[in-house]
C-alpha cells in the first residue's frame, strides 16, 4: 500500500518536477497533486474496507451461530408440545432469548479463532476446503443434533458414547487438523463448564426430565459445533475481498 | 506392501476394462441401469403415499377384543399399526332435536334455546348411568390439567375428570348458568378464533359437528339443532356401552332411525409436523440444496454442466430409493420418518465420487479416443474410490454397533444406499459422462479447427471427418486467428445465469405446477380430511332434493373397508313418515316445495349421521386430545358406533325456556328471506372469492411488468447484433452496468499493432507497418513517432527527410497522416524527423525537430489546447515543401550556433518555435553531443519488419527479420546503437538490466550487454521503483553513447526456432518448437537445465522475480517447474489445443488456451478450481492485476474477474466503434493500467476506477 501511494505520487510529481518554469507547471502540479489526492483517498477507504472484512466475517458467524441455536432448540422441543406453535415459540421468546445471541457469539469467537490459530501455528489448513465440504458438515452437525434431540437411547452413557463417536467422525471427516481438535475440545469444555455455572447459580435452568441427558450430550454437541464454526470461519477468511489483494501488491 | 501393491494395481485394472465398457455401449448400458432403478424401486408402490390424513380401519363391535401388542401372523388385511389398546374409545351421542310442531308465535332463539338445554338432562343421565357396579367415572378416560397456554379454555374445557364434551361445556355442565344466559349465540361464538383457521374450533369441539350442521343459528332453516356428546372411554366395557346405548335409545327413541351399530373404527393419525420441527427440517433441506449446488458447480469442462449435475443429483436420489425398495424387498419396514432423514442420507453417501471420477476424466489428455480417455480417468481414480467407499463402509459399521434400533435402521439404509449409489456411479454416470464428452468433442470438431498443424490430428471416429470443415492453417505459433465470432458467449456470475435459465425455461413455474397437480391428486386419492364426503354433504344440502339426494357411496373413504354399500344403501331411502311427529309427513312435503314457511322441522337419520366425526377437520381428535398433552400421532383411536337421541320438544316447553331478552333479538324473518340470505351469502362468497382473485392476478401482473419490464421470454428480439451506439447487451437482456471509466483511446497506427511493451511510464507499440510510436502510459499521449524508414528508403535523399518531419501538416503523400488528424500528439510527431536526420547527417533538420521534444510534458491536459491552437495555424503558414526546404537552411546555421549557445536563435524562423517557450530547448540542446555517435549508426536494413520489441527505462530495443537488433531512445525517437551481428530474424527480445537476450529465428540465442559511459542518477524519476531498468533518463541519454555489444552467443539453443522468450530473477527461459524449456543463466550465459516434458512446441512461458516457472505447450498441457533443481513439479492438461498465455499469482496459475477458455489451478495441488468461457478468439488476452484481480479482453470491451470467486466484476466496453475487434493482446502495466491492443488501436483503461466502482 504505501508502495503504491509512493508510486502515485512520483508519477504525478514527475512530470511537475521537470517542467520546472513552465507557464503552466504550477497549474498542471495543482491538477496532479488533485488527482493523486483523490486517488490516496480512494485507497485509504479502500483501506477502511479492510478493517471492516473481519467485522463482516464476525458479523456472518454470528448470524450463523444465532440460526444454528434457534434450530437446535427448536429441535430440543418434545414432541407432545409441538402441535401449539405458538407455545413453543412464547418459551422461546420469554424464557432465554439471550441464548441464542450467547451462541451467535460463542460463534463468532470461535470462528475467528480458528484461521487465527491456523495462520499462527504457521500450518494453514488445506484439506478439503470448499463449500460443499462446509455445507456437508454443518448437515452431519445436525443430524448429530437430530439424534440427540430425537432418537431413544437406552441410557445416558450410551447416548454420550454414540454422540462422542459422531463427533469424533465429524472431526475426523471434516477437519483431521490437530488445532482443530485441540480447539473444539477446549470449546467444549469452557461451554460446558459455562453452562454448569449457569445452571449451578440458577440463571438458566432445564426441565426437570432433562437434566441428566442433557449434561451427557452437551460436550459432544459442543465439540462438534466448535469444528463446524471454525469450518466455517476457516473457509469465510479463506475467500477474502478482492481488493485486500489490491492492498497487498 | 506388495498385497497393497497388487491389489491396487488389480482395482485399476478392473476399472480400466469397464470404464472401455461403459464408453462402449453406453445406451445398453443406461437402459440396463433405468431398468434395475425400477425393479429396485418397485416394493416402493406398497408402501403408503405420503400425506398427513388419517388411516382408518373397521372391525365389528360384537367380536372386538383388544389387539395384542406383538404382531399375530397374518390377520387379513389388519394394518401394522392396529396393535395394543387405542388411546380412547369414543362413544357419541348424536342429539338432534327440534321444536314441533313450529308455531308461528316462536321466536328464532327459541330454534336452538330448549334443544339445547334438554342436553343437561342427558348429560345427567349419561353421568349416572350405572350397569353392575360399573360407572361412567370407572371406564371414562381421565384427564388432567390443560395445557398451561390454554387458560383461557380452563372453565370450558373439563379439567380433572372425564373427557366428556358437550355443548353444555359452554355453561360448565350447568342448567342455571344456561337459563340465566341472555345471549346464547354469543356465548357460543365468543370463543371462535377470528380469520382463518384450519383446525378444529371450539364449537367444533363441543358441538362434535361442522359450525353451520349445528342449526344454531337465528336463521336455520331446518330448524334442527344437531350436536354430540362426546364420551372417551379408556377402557372399553361392551355390556356398559350397550347398556348406555338401550338407556338412551329407550328414553328418547328415534324411530325412523336405521343406523348401523355394528362397526367400530379405528382411526390411525400420523405423525403431524408443527412449525417448531418445520423450522429445522427445512434447515436441513436448504443445507441439502446448499451442498448440492456447491457440489456440482465444480463440474467443468464437460459439454453439459447441467446436464451432468442433473446425472449425479438423480445418481444419489435413485440410489436412496433403492436402498429403500431394497430393504422393504428383504423385510425391513422403514419406521423412521422419510423426510426427516433423506438429507442426511444425501450428504453421508454424498456426490463426492461423482464429482472426483468427473474430474479425473475430464483432465486426461484430449487427444486420447473416449473411451481411453473415461477408461484411464476411471483407473486413476479407482484407488481412491475404494478407499473412500471402505472408510465409509467402516465408519457406518461403526455406527451399527452404537445397538440404537435408530441409528442401525438408518445405517441400514445407508449402506445399501451406498452400495447402490457405487453401482449407480460406475454403470449410470460413468455412460452418462462418456456421451457428454462424446458430445463435447463433436461440438468441438464443429467449432474450431483441431489443435495445431504441426501435430497429426487426434484419431477421431470415421463418420466425423465428413462433417468437419478443412481447417484453415494457422499463421503461426503466436498469432491467433481470428474467427467471426458464432455466437456471443455470455459473461455473467452463475448466479445469474442460473436465474435468466430459470426465467427463461419458467422453469419454476412449471414444476410448482405439476407439483400442485401430483399434490391434489394425491390428496384425492388417499382422501385425508374427508374432502370428498365434505362436498357430498355440500351437495346434498344444496340440492333442491334436500336431505334425501345424498349419494350412497361418498361417505365411505377408499381406505376405509367397513363401509357395506348394500347396507347404506338400505338406510337411505326417505325416511317413512312416523307417528310420534304428527306433522312430520306433511312438514316434510312443505320442505320440499319450499313455499311454506310455516313448515315444522322433521328430525330425518341419514348414512352421514353414523359417522359425524367425518364431517369434522381430521385434525380434530388430534386437537382435542392435544390439549391435554396427549399425542395422536402414530396411535390410534377406536370411535363406537354412535348412539342417535332424537328429542323432540312442544312448543310449549320452548317458550317456558325463553330468556327475557330472546324476544328482542332478531325479528322474525321468512323462510324465504332466510333462503335467500344463505344464497346471499354463498353468491357473496363466491364473488368476493372471484374478485379477490381478478385483483391478485392483476396486482402480480403489474408486479411482474414494473419488475421485469424486458420481455426476456422471447428470443430473437435483442439477440443478433447489437445496433451500434446502443449498449450491449445479451439474449437474455441483461446489459452490463454502464460504466463511468471511458478508457483512453491511443490512435495512430495505420495497420494492425504488432508489438506491444512497457516498462511502467512509457509504452512503446509497433504496428505491421514498422511504425514505432512512444506513448505516455499515464495520459496517452503520443510522445515520439518512429517511422518505418524502409518506406521511404527509394525517395531522394534530399527531400523525404524534410517530408518526414513536416508529415503531419501534408497528409496527403503521407503514410502516417493520419496523425495530422490527432490533435494530441502534433509536436511529437514532429519529433519523428530525428532519427532520420541523424543518420543523413543533416543538422538543419535535426536541429528543426528538437523543438518538439517538449511533446514530453504533453500529458498535462492545460498544454495540448495550447499546442493545438498554434499548430492549427500552421498549414497555412507553411505551404509548400521548396519553402520547408529553404527554412531547412535557415536552421542549419542556427544548428551550427547552437551547438555553442542553443536557446538564442531558434524561435523566431521555425513556425512552430512559437508554441515552445525557450526553457524547453534548453534541455533539449544537449542533444548534439551525441550526434556523431549516431551517424555512424549504420543505414539500416529497412525492409525488414520489427518482429519483437522491447521496453526499458528510455530505450526502445527491436528486434528486426533481418537479424538487426537496434536500440531506439523512446523519449527522442532517435536510434542509439545497432547490432548487426545476426542474420537470422529475432523472433523474441528480453532486456533485464543492462543486458539484452535475444532469440533468432534459426533457434541461437546472443547476450547483449547495453554499455554506458556514465553512470546515470535520476533513475528515481523515470523507472518504477522496483525495476532495475537500464540506466537511462531523458535529461543524460543524449549525453551518452551507448553501445551494444553481443557478449555471448549461443549457437544451437534448440533445434527449431524459438518461440518464447522470457527473463526474470537473474535467468533466461526459452521455449521452443523443439519442446523443450531451456533456462540461462543471465550473468554468463551458461545453459542451466534443459527441461522436457511437453509433447507439443512451448507456446507460453511465464518466470516472475520468485522464481516461478510455469510452461503451457501446443499439447495442452501446463507444466509447473522448479527453477532451482530443475525438476518438474506438476504437470496438468488443461486445454484442448495450445495454451496461448499463462499467469501465476501467489496462489493459482492462469491460463488461457485456443479453446478460448481461461481456467484456473490451484498452484500447490494442481487442482483446476474453475474455467471461464471466453469469447472466441479473445482466449489469449489475459492479465493479472493483482493477486485477485483478472483482466480479459473480449469484442471490444475488457472484463474484471474476481480471482477467488470466479465472478464477473465489471466490463469496460472499449468504445462504441470497437465491437467488432478483439481483444488481441493485453498488457498489465505497473501502475495498474491495462493497455490492450484491438487492432490498429490501443486502449488505455485505470483499474482503480474498478476499484471505486466497488466502494
Amino acid at each position: 500500500m504505501p508502495k503504491l501511494e509512493d508510486r502515485c505520487w512520483s508519477c504525478s510529481c514527475s512530470p511537475g518536477m521537470k517542467s520546472e518554469g513552465f507557464p503552466l507547471a504550477s497549474r498542471a502540479r495543482e491538477v496532479m497533486s488533485g488527482v493523486a489526492g483523490s486517488v490516496s483517498e480512494a485507497f485509504a477507504s479502500v483501506r477502511r474496507l479492510h478493517s471492516t472484512n473481519l467485522v463482516r466475517r464476525g458479523l456472518v458467524l454470528f448470524t450463523v451461530g444465532v440460526f444454528l441455536a434457534l434450530v437446535l432448540y427448536l429441535l430440543q422441543i418434545r414432541k407432545n408440545v409441538v402441535l401449539f406453535p405458538e407455545e413453543a415459540l412464547d418459551t422461546l421468546y420469554s424464557s432465554s432469548w439471550w441464548i441464542p445471541l450467547g451462541c451467535g457469539t460463542a460463534a463468532a469467537v470461535v470462528g475467528l479463532l480458528y484461521p487465527c490459530l491456523d495462520s499462527h501455528l504457521g500450518e494453514p489448513h488445506k484439506f478439503k476446503r470448499e463449500w460443499a465440504s462446509v455445507m456437508r458438515c454443518i448437515a452431519v452437525f445436525v443430524g448429530i443434533n437430530h439424534a440427540s434431540a430425537k432418537l431413544d437411547f437406552a441410557n445416558n452413557m450410551q447416548l454420550s458414547l454414540t454422540l462422542a463417536a459422531l463427533s469424533l467422525g465429524l472431526w475426523w471427516t471434516f477437519d483431521r487438523s490437530r488445532s482443530g481438535f485441540g480447539l473444539g475440545l477446549t470449546t467444549a469444555l469452557l461451554a460446558t463448564l459455562i453452562a454448569q455455572l449457569l445452571v449451578s447459580n440458577g440463571i438458566y435452568q432445564y426441565t426437570n426430565t432433562e437434566v441428566r441427558s442433557v449434561r451427557s450430550w452437551l460436550p459432544c454437541i459442543f465439540f462438534s459445533g466448535g469444528v463446524t464454526v471454525g469450518n466455517i470461519g476457516r473457509q469465510l477468511a479463506m475467500v477474502r475481498l478482492f481488493f485486500e489483494f489490491v492492498l497487498q501488491q | 506392501m506388495t498385497v497393497r501393491e497388487r491389489l491396487r494395481q488389480n482395482i485399476s485394472a478392473a476399472f480400466y476394462r469397464h470404464g472401455l465398457l461403459c464408453a462402449s455401449y453406453p445406451v445398453p448400458i443406461i437402459l440396463f441401469t433405468s431398468a434395475s432403478i425400477l425393479t429396485c424401486c418397485y416394493p416402493l408402490l406398497k408402501l403408503p403415499l405420503p400425506g398427513t390424513g388419517p388411516v382408518e380401519f373397521t372391525t365389528g363391535v360384537k367380536d372386538y377384543s383388544v389387539p395384542s401388542h406383538e404382531p399375530q401372523g397374518d390377520l387379513g388385511e389388519r394394518p401394522d399399526w392396529y396393535r395394543g389398546p387405542p388411546v380412547a374409545y369414543i362413544q357419541q351421542v348424536l342429539v338432534k332435536a327440534a321444536v314441533s310442531p313450529w308455531d308461528s308465535s316462536l321466536v328464532p332463539v327459541d330454534v336452538f334455546r330448549s334443544p339445547l338445554g334438554r342436553v343437561f338432562s342427558l348429560l345427567e343421565e349419561i353421568r349416572n348411568h350405572v350397569y353392575t357396579d360399573r360407572s361412567l367415572e370407572t371406564l371414562c378416560l381421565q384427564v388432567t390439567e390443560l395445557l398451561p397456554g390454554l387458560r383461557r379454555m380452563q372453565s370450558i374445557l373439563p379439567e380433572h375428570g372425564c373427557l366428556l364434551v358437550s355443548p353444555g361445556n359452554y355453561w360448565q355442565n350447568r342448567r342455571d348458568l344456561f337459563d340465566s344466559d341472555p345471549d346464547i349465540l354469543k356465548t357460543v361464538h365468543q370463543h371462535e378464533p377470528k380469520g382463518i383457521h384450519t383446525s378444529a374450533t371450539l364449537k367444533d369441539l363441543l358441538f362434535g359437528v361442522p359450525g353451520k350442521n349445528t342449526g344454531v343459528s337465528l336463521y336455520s332453516r331446518k330448524r334442527v339443532v344437531t350436536y354430540t356428546i362426546t364420551i372417551a372411554l379408556s377402557n372399553y366395557d361392551s355390556r356398559f356401552v350397550a347398556s348406555l346405548r338401550s338407556r338412551l335409545k329407550q328414553l328418547h327413541p328415534s324411530v325412523n332411525c336405521t343406523l348401523r351399530e355394528d362397526h367400530m373404527v379405528h382411526v390411525h393419525f400420523k405423525e403431524e409436523i408443527g412449525i417448531a420441527e418445520l423450522i429445522p427440517l427445512v434447515t436441513t433441506y436448504i443445507i441439502l440444496f446448499a451442498y448440492i449446488y456447491f457440489s456440482t458447480r465444480k463440474i467443468d469442462m464437460v459439454k453439459s454442466k447441467w446436464g451432468l449435475a442433473l446425472a449425479a443429483v438423480v445418481t444419489v436420489l435413485s440410489s436412496l430409493l433403492m436402498s429403500v425398495g431394497l430393504c422393504t424387498l428383504f423385510g425391513l419396514t422403514p419406521t423412521l420418518n422419510g423426510g426427516e432423514i433423506f438429507p442426511y442420507l444425501v450428504v453421508v453417501i454424498g456426490l463426492e465420487n461423482v464429482l472426483v471420477l468427473t474430474k479425473s476424466v475430464v483432465s486426461t489428455p484430449v487427444d486420447l479416443e473416449v473411451k481411453l480417455r473415461i477408461a484411464q480417468g476411471l483407473s486413476s481414480e479407482s484407488w481412491s474410490i475404494m478407499k473412500n467407499m471402505a472408510t465409509e463402509l467402516v465408519i457406518i459399521l461403526i455406527g451399527y454397533f452404537t445397538l440404537v434400533p435408530a441409528i442401525q435402521e438408518f445405517c441400514l439404509f445407508a449402506v445399501v444406499g451406498l452400495v447402490s449409489d457405487f453401482f449407480l456411479q460406475m454403470f449410470f454416470f460413468t455412460t452418462v459422462l462418456s456421451i457428454d464428452i462424446r458430445r463435447m468433442e463433436l461440438a468441438d470438431l464443429n467449432r474450431r479447427l483441431p489443435a495445431e498443424a504441426g501435430m497429426p490430428p487426434p484419431p477421431k471416429p470415421g463418420p466425423l471427418r465428413t462433417r468437419e470443415a478443412p481447417p484453415p492453417p494457422r499463421p503461426s505459433a503466436h498469432t491467433i486467428t481470428l474467427q467471426a465470432p458464432a455466437f456471443r458467449n455470455l459473461r455473467l456470475p452463475k448466479r445469474l445465469r442460473v436465474v435468466y435459465f430459470l426465467a427463461r425455461t419458467r422453469l419454476a413455474q412449471r414444476i410448482i405446477m405439476v407439483g400442485t397437480v401430483i399434490w391434489i391428486g394425491i390428496l384425492v386419492y388417499t382422501d385425508p380430511a374427508g374432502l370428498r364426503t365434505y362436498l357430498a354433504a355440500q351437495v346434498a344440502e344444496q340440492s333442491p332434493l334436500g336431505e334425501a339426494g345424498l349419494p350412497p357411496h361418498l361417505g365411505v373413504a377408499p381406505v376405509f373397508p367397513g363401509g357395506d354399500p348394500t347396507s347404506t344403501l338400505s338406510v337411505l331411502p326417505a325416511p317413512e313418515p312416523t307417528p310420534l311427529p304428527e306433522n312430520q309427513s306433511q312438514g316434510h312435503g312443505a320442505s320440499r316445495t319450499g313455499s311454506a314457511p310455516m313448515s315444522s322441522p322433521q328430525i330425518s337419520w341419514g348414512s352421514e349421521d353414523e359417522e359425524v366425526w367425518r364431517r369434522l377437520s381430521f385434525r380434530y381428535w388430534p386437537s382435542l386430545f392435544s390439549y391435554y398433552n396427549i399425542t395422536l400421532a402414530k396411535r390410534y383411536i377406536s370411535i363406537l358406533p354412535v348412539i342417535p337421541v332424537t328429542l323432540h320438544l312442544s312448543p310449549q316447553e320452548a317458550v317456558e325456556m325463553r330468556h327475557p331478552q330472546d324476544t328482542q333479538h332478531a325479528p322474525r324473518t321468512s323462510a324465504k328471506t332466510t333462503d335467500i340470505q344463505t344464497d346471499l351469502t354463498l353468491y357473496k362468497v363466491a364473488a368476493l372469492g372471484l374478485f379477490a382473485g381478478v385483483v391478485l392476478v392483476l396486482l402480480l401482473f403489474c408486479l411482474y411488468r414494473v419488475l421485469c419490464p424486458r420481455n426476456y421470454g422471447q428470443n430473437g428480439v435483442q439477440h443478433g447484433r447489437r445496433r451500434r451506439g446502443e449498449l450491449p447487451c445479451d439474449e437474455y437482456g441483461y446489459s452490463p452496468p454502464v460504466s463511468e471509466i471511458s478508457p483512453l483511446l491511443l490512435r495512430g497506427h495505420s495497420m494492425d499493432i504488432e508489438c506491444l511493451a512497457s516498462d511502467g511510464m512509457l509504452l512503446a507499440s509497433c504496428c505491421l507497418a514498422g511504425q514505432i510510436r512512444v506513448w505516455d502510459a499515464q495520459t496517452g499521449d503520443c510522445l515520439t513517432v518512429i517511422p518505418n524508414n524502409g518506406l521511404r528508403r527509394s525517395s531522394s535523399s534530399g527531400c523525404w527527410e524534410h517530408r518526414d518531419g513536416w508529415d503531419p501538416l501534408t497528409p496527403t503523400f503521407d503514410p502516417d497522416g493520419l496523425l495530422g488528424a490527432e490533435s494530441r500528439s502534433p509536436v511529437s510527431t514532429a519529433a519523428a524527423g530525428a532519427p532520420d536526420a541523424s543518420e543523413y547527417a543533416e543538422p538543419p533538420l535535426r536541429r528543426r525537430a528538437t523543438p518538439s521534444r517538449p511533446a514530453l510534458f504533453g500529458d498535462q491536459p492545460d498544454l495540448t489546447p495550447l499546442i493545438d491552437t498554434n499548430f492549427g495555424e500552421l498549414p497555412s503558414s507553411l505551404t509548400a515543401s521548396a519553402r520547408g526546404f529553404d527554412f531547412g537552411g535557415l536552421v542549419e546555421k542556427a544548428y551550427k550556433e547552437h551547438e555553442v549557445s542553443p536557446t538564442v536563435h531558434f524561435s523566431p524562423p521555425t513556425p512552430p518555435a512559437p508554441t515552445a517557450p525557450p526553457q524547453r530547448r534548453r534541455s533539449l540542446g544537449d542533444n548534439p553531443v551525441a550526434f556523431p555517435d549516431r551517424i555512424s549508426a549504420s543505414p539500416g536494413d529497412w525492409d525488414s519488419s520489427v518482429w519483437s520489441m522491447e521496453l526499458r527505462g528510455n530505450l526502445i530495443a527491436t528486434g528486426r527479420s533481418s537479424g538487426k537488433l537496434e536500440l531506439w531512445d523512446a523519449v527522442e525517437g532517435s536510434l542509439r546503437c545497432c547490432n548487426e551481428d545476426g542474420s537470422s530474424g529475432i523472433t523474441a527480445l528480453a532486456f533485464l538490466n543492462n543486458r539484452i537476450v535475444a532469440a533468432r529465428l534459426n533457434g541461437s540465442l546472443d547476450f547483449f550487454t547495453v554499455d554506458t559511459n556514465k553512470p546515470l542518477g535520476l533513475l528515481q524519476y523515470r523507472g518504477p521503483p522496483g525495476r532495475g531498468s537500464v540506466p537511462s533518463s531523458p535529461c543524460y541519454s543524449s549525453e551518452d553513447v551507448i553501445s551494444c555489444q553481443l557478449t555471448r552467443s549461443v549457437q544451437c539453443a534448440h533445434q527449431k526456432p524459438i518461440t518464447v522468450l522470457r527473463a526474470a530473477a537473474g535467468r533466461v527461459v526459452t521455449g521452443s518448437q523443439d519442446h523443450t524449456v531451456r533456462v540461462y543463466r543471465l550473468e554468463d550465459s551458461c545453459c542451466l537445465f534443459t527441461l522436457q516434458g511437453h509433447s507439443g512446441g512451448i507456446t507460453s512461458i511465464y518466470i516472475d522475480q520468485t522464481m516461478v516457472l510455469a510452461s503451457g505447450g501446443q499439447d495442452g498441457a501446463i507444466c509447473l517447474w522448479d527453477v532451482l533443481t530443475g525438476s518438474r513439479v506438476s504437470h496438468v492438461y488443461g486445454h484442448r489445443g495450445d495454451v496461448t498465455s499463462l499467469v501465476c499469482t501467489n496462489s493459482c496459475v492462469i491460463s488461457s488456451g485456443l479453446d478460448d477458455l481461461i481456467c484456473i489451478w490451484d498452484r500447490s495441488t494442481s487442482i483446476k478450481l474453475y474455467s471461464i468461457q471466453q469469447e472466441v478468439g479473445c482466449g489469449a488476452s489475459l492479465g493479472v492485476i493483482s493477486d485477485s484481480l483478472l483482466v480479459t479482453g473480449g469484442h471490444g470491451c475488457v472484463s474484471f474477474w474476481d480471482l477467488n470467486y470466479g465472478d464477473l466484476l465489471q466490463t469496460v466496453y472499449l468504445g462504441q466503434n470497437s465491437e467488432g475487434q478483439h481483444v488481441r493482446q493485453l498488457l498489465v502495466l505497473d501502475n495498474a493500467a491495462i493497455v490492450c491492443d484491438f487492432g490498429s488501436e490501443l486502449s488505455l483503461v485505470y483499474v482503480p476506477s474498478v476499484l471505486e466502482k466497488l466502494d
